[in-house]
């Protein structure tokens, strides 16, 4: 269970990104995250796993508050959480196999990380992982090789390598395609179901947010004005999370013209 | 109305101002350079000389003696030595100073400024210089030849990987901070494998380099194939001269070849 509470986050002397914000998921379901640019989403996510330090408030995974964790102890917790980036994030210059791998880093020793001497265990998990996903024949190929739709999936591989206890991704489907987009979306919602891990997907794309997750949060200046079932996000609830934005004003184009 | 219905045709890319300026920045610089040749004292006498001389010397290189080809050959051969084990050792020791000097790698601002200080001190000494203070210390040799080189390449070689390793995609190293890597992995998984065409292509620039630095060294009595080439032109010997210089010649175009060859084998 993951449980966020009066979540505070501040760059500089401004405006807080984040305004007192609450959120817990309890369980294994997918759940998106939509706003317009700017909301604060991707902070959210990044305060998740400390890639960008909170400024005041809680953040319990498990049982684990990872708002106060320094060093070896916030590396242990980064391993329970999973992340998917937009960009795949990706070392372009090594072998698909080796990128599966980095994400058991924070598991293997430094030796074996650096001869390539992965563990049979992680070996295996990761063909099955891959063959999951089907990019299992590309193992040696680097990464740059592949397509962005086969990149992402390297992406969703290594942060499920790390055995993680939630999974966190932020546009993940932003640089795809329609098609791959989707694709990728059902396989974000297929692997949560059979691997009985909780999702947490930053989405821009609204159709896809409805039609693949079971919860929707809406956002809108560093606050959740909208949480409840993909059911329940009514025109209404679409005005007041994107009003004033470009996305809101397409939208009501498109009403006026159907 | 707009500037077309005006039917204006006139455009300087620069205003008035603007143009006086550059005049002047030019005016300037003539100014620096008709000083610069007025204060240096040429011999104009010696200028004109030059070509009567170069051919007399070329006269009496002609034709380059070979009877020490077989010493010429083996000390270009120790030439070749000290370039390759200095930069070898050069390219290892400048890795931890690339990684002190490059802002997005370095523990805290003082290794910062420690990685940067030895950048400057062995760049901004001369490998001659080096090489004299290394006579100084190890006696004439090779040794003071191999230690100035070195002490020369680390600040060339690790300035560039500094900048190689500032100018990397950050979001990988993102990616696996976020597994939970600790810092050590992360730079073996996610930025060397970024600065390694770098790392290979500076590395055999530097070879590159050290060959035809290594060739004046001798000049100091730092070992390699500038002693014969000194002892040649002390004693007048122009035509044993004439084959050294030929000899290096062929040695830099060599050089120059197998760097070549390693740069598309390796990058």
């Amino acid at each position: 269970m993951l449980k966020i509470t009066d979540l505070v986050k501040r760059y500089g002397g401004g405006d807080p990104v984040l305004k007192d914000l609450g959120l817990t998921i309890e369980g294994e379901s997918v759940v998106s995250i939509i706003g317009s640019s700017g909301a604060g989403k991707s902070t959210l996510l990044r305060c998740i796993n400390r890639l960008v330090e909170p400024t005041s408030g809680s953040i319990v995974l498990n049982g684990t508050e990872l708002t106060r964790l320094r060093g070896r102890h916030l590396r242990e917790a980064r391993r329970k959480i999973g992340m998917v980036f937009q960009s795949f994030n990706l070392v372009d210059r090594l072998t698909v196999m080796e990128n599966v791998q980095s994400g058991r880093l924070g598991y293997i020793s430094t030796w074996a990380a650096i001869m390539r001497r992965y563990p049979k265990d992680d070996i295996r998990r990761a063909y099955e992982l891959m063959e999951r996903v089907g990019i299992a024949h590309y193992a040696n190929k680097r990464a740059d090789e592949l397509s962005g739709g086969e990149r992402q999936r390297v992406g969703v591989v290594r942060a499920l390598m790390q055995k993680p206890e939630i999974l966190l991704a932020d546009e993940p489907t932003a640089s795809l395609d329609p098609k791959t987009s989707e694709q990728i979306m059902g396989l974000l919602r297929d692997l949560s179901r059979e691997l009985k891990l909780p999702v947490l997907i930053n989405i821009h794309n609204v159709h896809e947010a409805r039609e693949y997750t079971d919860r929707i949060v809406g956002m809108r200046y560093g606050r959740i004005i909208f949480d409840d079932a993909p059911g329940a996000l009514d025109q209404e609830a679409m005005d007041r999370i994107y009003s004033g934005s470009p996305a809101a004003d397409r939208a009501d184009g498109l009403r006026q013209a159907s | 109305m707009t500037l077309a219905e005006m039917g204006r045709d006139d455009w300087a890319r620069f205003t008035l101002r603007q143009r006086m300026q550059r005049y002047a920045v030019f005016a300037a610089c003539a100014l620096a350079v008709a000083w610069a040749l007025g204060s240096i004292e040429i011999i104009w006498a010696w200028v004109w000389d030059a070509p009567v001389q170069m051919g007399d010397l070329f006269a009496r290189m002609y034709p380059p003696d070979p009877t020490n080809l077989g010493t010429i050959l083996r000390v270009l051969w120790e030439t070749v030595n000290i370039a390759t084990i200095a930069t070898a050792f050069a390219v290892i020791l400048a890795l931890p100073v690339a990684y002190l000097a490059a802002q997005n790698t370095t523990p805290n601002q003082a290794t910062l400024w420690l990685g940067r200080l030895i950048l400057v001190t062995s760049r901004s000494v001369n490998t001659i210089i080096w090489a004299l203070l290394f006579v100084a210390i190890f006696g004439p040799g090779i040794i003071a030849g191999i230690v100035a080189i070195m002490f020369r390449s680390i600040g060339f070689v690790g300035k560039l990987l500094g900048e190689a390793i500032e100018e990397i995609d950050k979001r990988p190293v993102e990616a696996l901070e976020a597994t939970g890597a600790s810092r050590f992995k992360v730079i073996a998984y996610a930025i060397v494998p970024q600065v390694m065409p770098t790392f290979w292509a500076v590395a055999i620039l530097r070879w590159d380099i050290n060959l035809r630095e290594s060739t004046v060294l001798g000049l100091v009595g730092a070992g390699g194939i500038g002693i014969i080439l000194q002892g040649a032109i002390d004693t007048f010997n122009w035509r044993e001269a004439a084959m050294v210089l030929l000899a290096i010649l062929a040695l830099v175009i060599l050089g120059e070849i197998v760097s070549a060859w390693l740069r598309r084998r390796i990058i």
